[in-house]
């Protein structure tokens, strides 16, 4: 089996070099046949290893590739765990990143970076799934800081729009502020465990439970909860919760099928991953966990409800993310783990599909991406139409599409906790259904019905998009219905993780969520009886009466909640402070240490009290400095001469 | 068999011969100079091969060993000899050069002879310095090699190069005439010169303190620390390309170097009394620095500032060691703190280098280093734009890259000492990106800014090949670190033992 681990993350990468390095040659065809093929292997073999492991019951794999260096007593590895928990992911990875390379083909059809961008997709592939099967902290770093990397490239892939290299610049930057407190976490896991793989972590991690650091003098912390807080900073930048969510909305400025893969499907759900990949040790912290919960509440309600006022559809589902990506760590944080898992997996098929259909609508539009320019594109656009209303009845929770089964375990999950934030996190995740459905539907009918608003030019061209971009829809609107139905019991009260995610069991509110859980059907059924459902349906009813049948009242309302309307549409100032306060401080700083540090003091009072002696010692020089060498070489010989010979005066 | 060459005399001699003999034919052409620098370049290259292939990482002894009595009056010899720390610099040294020689091969084209020349004569003297292991050939190596390199910067360098070259000159050999009398004093404590024979002998404490503030001056300036670093940016501003890359790829590289043969096992307990001070500065370094680079104009003295910071990594992780190993009782914290000291040495060698040739290209083509003359260079440089992101990964510490290993290195091992020295070096993370990567946005991305940038051409096969083998170099020590840092571990291990043994 291991060959087959290696050939999973070689074989994108192999795919990203090829298309990379001899792109010149290969041409445009080559780059796109060789990247999709080094992922449709990766995911053949991943369905391999999830057949392995789940049909055959065969162990979990946990070893070592090479030593990357042994230092310190510490041997830093490349190696592998692959679990159902790994497995899982890298069949979701390997899924949507195939996906998304084929609708790629469409989609850059006409860029002059088309296999420049089959080359960056691929790295990406690679990086995540360095990441996902890693069994060691260095690895998930080389992984975490990989897809950082390429987002980076991605999100300024259109080098030539100021707004895309700012967007890129400050993603990398803000997830550079989680990786800040990130390596300080693998650092302290590193000086209380001494050592980097997971799994000596996860064994003595009960007995560190009780050890406590004094980081400030006089204040008694506990070590696990100072670790599981700062590898949650981490997550915080890379799976965007407040504050450091402020890049992704930007993050748009790249091209679509990257807001589908990477910033929805796959690595903003890294930071999710670690958590769950971590279990073990964050179930020793209950604050860890606590802060976790609230801030996935807050970020759930607040973020979605910026989803309402936006025009752009790209920034619409960019909130929209960051709303459901609130969920999980809220799940998380509820020691949720499988539903947090669970809620990725759905979220990754519905939330790409709608990029991939956004993308679809953007084709249409001639690139462009307000929604105020939209409206009537149901009756040209019947295939994208109909997988961009399964993705939106999924995303609001609409038994029986997936995102129901995952988004109402949560909450059950979030309620049935006894963390002191619980109450606060019911009453977010619950408040953002109703908000995940104004945003959905709002955007929906905007798109898809009502008048239509575009030019002449732009209407006498609208047609469906060719099958390299519907084909992908309809890969994902499969599983964006059906998965939540199939799989909900396994994956979450069927103990599919088994041991590969740990809960303590005074946490164990998955089970307590289990015991009134009797099948699909009966789950489906019984939400009719839940509040959930109806602000979902309550939500989908008011945007159907606001943006289709009186369009006017869209406008009355927005003058009847202008001061809420008015921080949203600042989206409570976070980008202000970031770059008015923030990063102008960061250089103003700097300019002082520079003019008034180095300048002036240093090199003013410092060197300038032997100014006057560079001055003649230059006045002298200048006479030495002939530029003839024999005068120099001379020169040498003269003072190697005097100094030998104080030597033999001496 | 092949032990009994000499190949550390030929390491440094082949190279001086080299020069001397480019020099003499100088005046038959330029062509001809350039060929015959890059020939002896190579070969150098060659004999220093042998050093690592036959080099025994299982011992903390001196290898390659070649003493012969040079002035026997004051028992001075000339005595060779390599361990786990040098021997990764010097084959740095000679990597670099050839670089270097072929990163002159068109911008120079006054004094073509005379300038290969000061670069083969200046590779010598410095793997001369990195394997002297008598005091006084130390001393005249160490000299030695700033006459080539102010001569470089003197004569090729830019409009304020004779500032710069003050500067530059007075800075360093102030700094180090209080080294030799250092020197002296030891002489005349054990009767002998030999570097080996000082860190075997028994100091009082109040001796140690002032041998060690003669040391620090002569290495903090070279290293540079804050806040003797000032001359630094001058220098590279005005230095030519080449004069950079050696500047900051190997120059640097020797004050650090310093601490190590020098500082710490000479006068170990001055350097445990005096770490606090040490470390200090080398925050300030990576803290202040940093930001103080994310405001420059120039693009050189931005990577300058860079690596004054980035030094800041290597001395915190040599003066550490003594905190962490109070705190643990252990010499395995302590080794990861100066083993990755050492890997940011190396991996700085090839990144800084890599990021002043990367300016020099630029420069070749517009005569100009201040960032706001650029923007848009990926339009019409693809090629070269891919490989100056790479580096500037790098030189953020991307994992992948070597930029990445020392510096993780260094923060995995002060968090054993105190967690707040982690925090502050671990927000590197973040201004090191903010500088680097603004950079980046400035000049490479963004529309075409003028006419200027619009007529680029991208790389030549000969700046390709510079630039892609430097690449290699940072990708392989990121990817696979473990030879580097295997044949350190015994001689570290030694080091450590002097540094940490109680000294009456």
């Amino acid at each position: 089996m291991e060959n087959i681990y290696l050939a999973i993350v070689l074989g994108p990468l192999a795919g990203a070099v090829v298309a990379g390095l001899l792109g010149r040659w290969i041409g445009r065809g080559g780059a796109h046949w060789v990247t999709i093929l080094g992922v449709a292997t990766s995911f053949a073999l991943s369905l391999v290893v999830l057949w392995h492991l789940v049909v055959e019951g065969a162990p979990a794999f946990d070893g070592s590739v090479y030593t990357w260096m042994t230092a310190g007593g510490i041997h830093f590895e490349i190696g592998f765990l692959i679990d159902r928990l790994s497995a899982l992911m890298i069949a979701v990875v390997t899924f949507v990143s195939l996906a998304v390379h084929i609708y790629t083909i469409g989609y850059m059809r006409e860029d002059p970076g088309y296999i420049r961008f089959f080359s960056y997709i691929a790295l990406f592939t690679f990086a995540m799934l360095m990441l996902v099967m890693s069994n060691n902290f260095l690895q998930l770093f080389f992984g975490w800081e990989g897809v950082g990397l390429v987002s980076y490239l991605l999100i300024g892939f259109w080098y030539e729009r100021e707004s895309a290299t700012f967007a890129a610049l400050k993603a990398f930057l803000v997830n550079r502020v989680g990786d800040f407190a990130f390596v300080l976490g693998i650092a302290l896991v590193v000086m209380y465990f001494n050592t980097l793989n997971y799994e000596p972590v996860f064994r003595v991690a009960p007995l560190m439970a009780e050890l406590s650091i004094q980081v400030v003098p006089g204040m008694d912390w506990s070590v696990v909860t100072l670790i599981c807080l700062l590898l949650f900073v981490g997550a915080m930048a890379k799976s965007a919760q407040i504050p450091l969510h402020v890049w992704l909305p930007d993050s748009m400025e790249g091209p679509t099928p990257i807001s589908a893969l990477i910033h929805a499907a796959t690595m903003v759900t890294a930071g999710i991953f670690m958590v769950a990949r971590l279990s073990p040790l964050f179930e020793y912290s209950p604050t860890a966990l606590n802060v976790i919960l609230v801030l996935g509440g807050a970020t759930a309600f607040f973020m979605g409800l910026v989803g309402i006022v936006q025009h752009d559809i790209k920034r619409v589902i960019a909130y929209s993310t960051i709303s459901q990506l609130g969920y999980m760590a809220a799940a998380l944080g509820a020691s949720a783990y499988a539903a947090a898992i669970f809620h990725l997996m759905t979220h990754a098929f519905f939330k790409a599909l709608l990029f991939l259909g956004a993308g679809s609508v953007i084709i249409a539009m001639h690139h462009d991406q307000d929604m105020r320019h939209m409206g009537g594109l149901r009756k040209y656009m019947p295939i994208t139409y109909i997988t961009f209303l399964v993705g939106s009845l999924a995303l609001c929770g609409i038994p029986p599409f997936a995102g129901f089964f995952s988004k109402d375990s949560i909450i059950e999950a979030v309620h049935a906790s006894q963390l002191p934030g619980a109450q606060f996190a019911y009453y977010c995740v619950l408040g953002g259904v109703l908000v995940t459905a104004l945003y959905t539907f709002r955007m929906f009918f905007l798109v898809f019905h009502g008048k239509e608003r575009m030019d002449e030019h732009t209407r006498s061209h609208l047609r469906e998009s060719p099958a390299v971009v519907t084909v992908p829809l309809v890969m994902l609107a499969i599983p964006s219905a059906l998965v939540g139905w199939y799989t909900i019991r396994p994956i979450l009260f069927g103990g599919y993780f088994g041991n590969s995610i740990a809960v303590l069991p005074a946490h164990n509110v998955l089970a307590e969520v289990g015991r009134d859980f009797h099948g699909p059907a009966v789950m489906a059924e019984h939400s009719v009886h839940t509040p959930a459902l109806w602000l979902a349906l309550g939500g989908i009813f008011l945007m159907w009466v606001v943006y289709w049948l009186r369009p006017a009242l869209a406008g009355i309302l927005r003058r009847t909640f202008l001061p809420i309307y008015y921080i949203l549409e600042h989206k409570y100032w976070f980008d202000d402070l970031n770059e008015k306060v923030i990063a102008a401080g960061g250089r103003l700083m700097g300019r002082l240490l520079w003019r008034i540090g180095d300048v002036r003091l240093i090199d003013g009072l410092m060197v300038n009290g032997s100014a006057w002696l560079v001055g003649r010692w230059a006045a002298i020089s200048r006479r030495m400095q002939t530029g003839y060498l024999y005068h120099y070489a001379f020169t040498m010989l003269i003072g190697l001469l005097l100094f030998l010979s104080w030597f033999v005066v001496r | 068999m092949l032990s009994h060459i000499p190949w550390l005399s030929l390491a440094i001699w082949t190279p001086i011969f080299g020069g001397v003999m480019v020099l003499l034919a100088g005046d038959k052409g330029a062509e001809g100079a350039r060929r015959m620098a890059l020939l002896f370049a190579l070969v150098t290259f060659a004999v220093t091969v042998p050093l690592y292939v036959g080099f025994d990482p299982t011992t903390a002894k001196m290898q390659f060993v070649e003493r012969v009595s040079w002035i026997p009056a004051f028992h001075i010899f000339y005595y060779l000899g390599i361990d786990g720390i040098s021997l990764p610099l010097i084959l740095l040294t000679s990597f670099m050069t050839v670089l270097v020689v072929i990163a002159g091969w068109v911008s120079i084209q006054t004094r073509v002879a005379q300038y290969m020349a000061a670069f083969l004569i200046m590779e010598g003297l410095m793997i001369g310095v990195f394997s002297a292991l008598d005091a006084i050939l130390f001393y005249v190596f160490w000299e030695g090699m700033l006459i080539p390199m102010f001569l470089i910067i003197g004569i090729w360098g830019g409009p304020r190069r004779v500032y710069a070259t003050i500067k530059f000159f007075l800075y360093t050999f102030l700094g180090s005439v209080l080294m030799l009398v250092a020197l002296i004093y030891l002489h005349f404590q054990g009767g002998s010169f030999s570097i080996l024979d000082f860190q075997a002998l028994k100091l009082p404490l109040d001796a140690q303190l002032w041998i060690f503030i003669a040391f620090l001056l002569a290495f903090a300036v070279k290293v540079p620390m804050w806040p003797v670093h000032t001359w630094l940016p001058d220098a590279h501003v005005e230095a030519p390309t080449g004069g950079s890359v050696i500047l900051a790829a190997i120059m640097l590289k020797i004050g650090a170097y310093g601490f190590l043969r020098f500082s710490l096992p000479i006068t170990p307990q001055a350097s445990h009394e005096l770490a606090w001070l040490m470390i200090a500065l080398s925050l300030v370094a990576v803290v202040y620095i940093s930001l103080v680079a994310l405001v420059q104009e120039d693009m050189k003295k931005l990577i300058a500032y860079s690596s004054i910071a980035h030094m800041g990594f290597a001395t915190l992780g040599f003066f550490v060691p003594f905190a962490i190993y109070a705190n643990t009782k252990s010499l395995e914290g302590a080794a990861l703190a100066v083993e990755g000291g050492l890997v940011q040495l190396v991996s700085h060698g090839f990144i800084s280098g890599a990021l002043f040739l990367s300016v020099g290209v630029l420069y070749d083509r517009m005569h100009s280093r201040l960032i706001a003359d650029y923007g848009g260079v990926v339009n019409r440089m693809p090629v070269f734009a891919a490989l100056a992101v790479l580096f500037a990964m790098a030189n953020s510490g991307l994992p992948g890259t070597s930029g990445f290993v020392g510096e993780f290195m260094v923060i995995l091992a002060s968090v054993k000492a105190n967690f707040w020295y982690a925090v502050l070096l671990a927000t590197s993370l973040v201004t090191g990106a903010a500088y680097t990567l603004w950079l980046v946005k400035r000049v490479i991305f963004g529309a075409v800014a003028n006419e200027r940038v619009g007529a680029l051409v991208d790389l030549n096969m000969r700046e390709f090949l510079i630039l892609g083998l430097l690449a290699l170099a940072v990708l392989w020590l990121g990817v696979w670190p473990a030879p580097l840092i295997d044949v350190m571990h015994q001689s570290v291990q030694h080091l450590l033992g002097q540094m940490l043994a109680v000294k009456p």
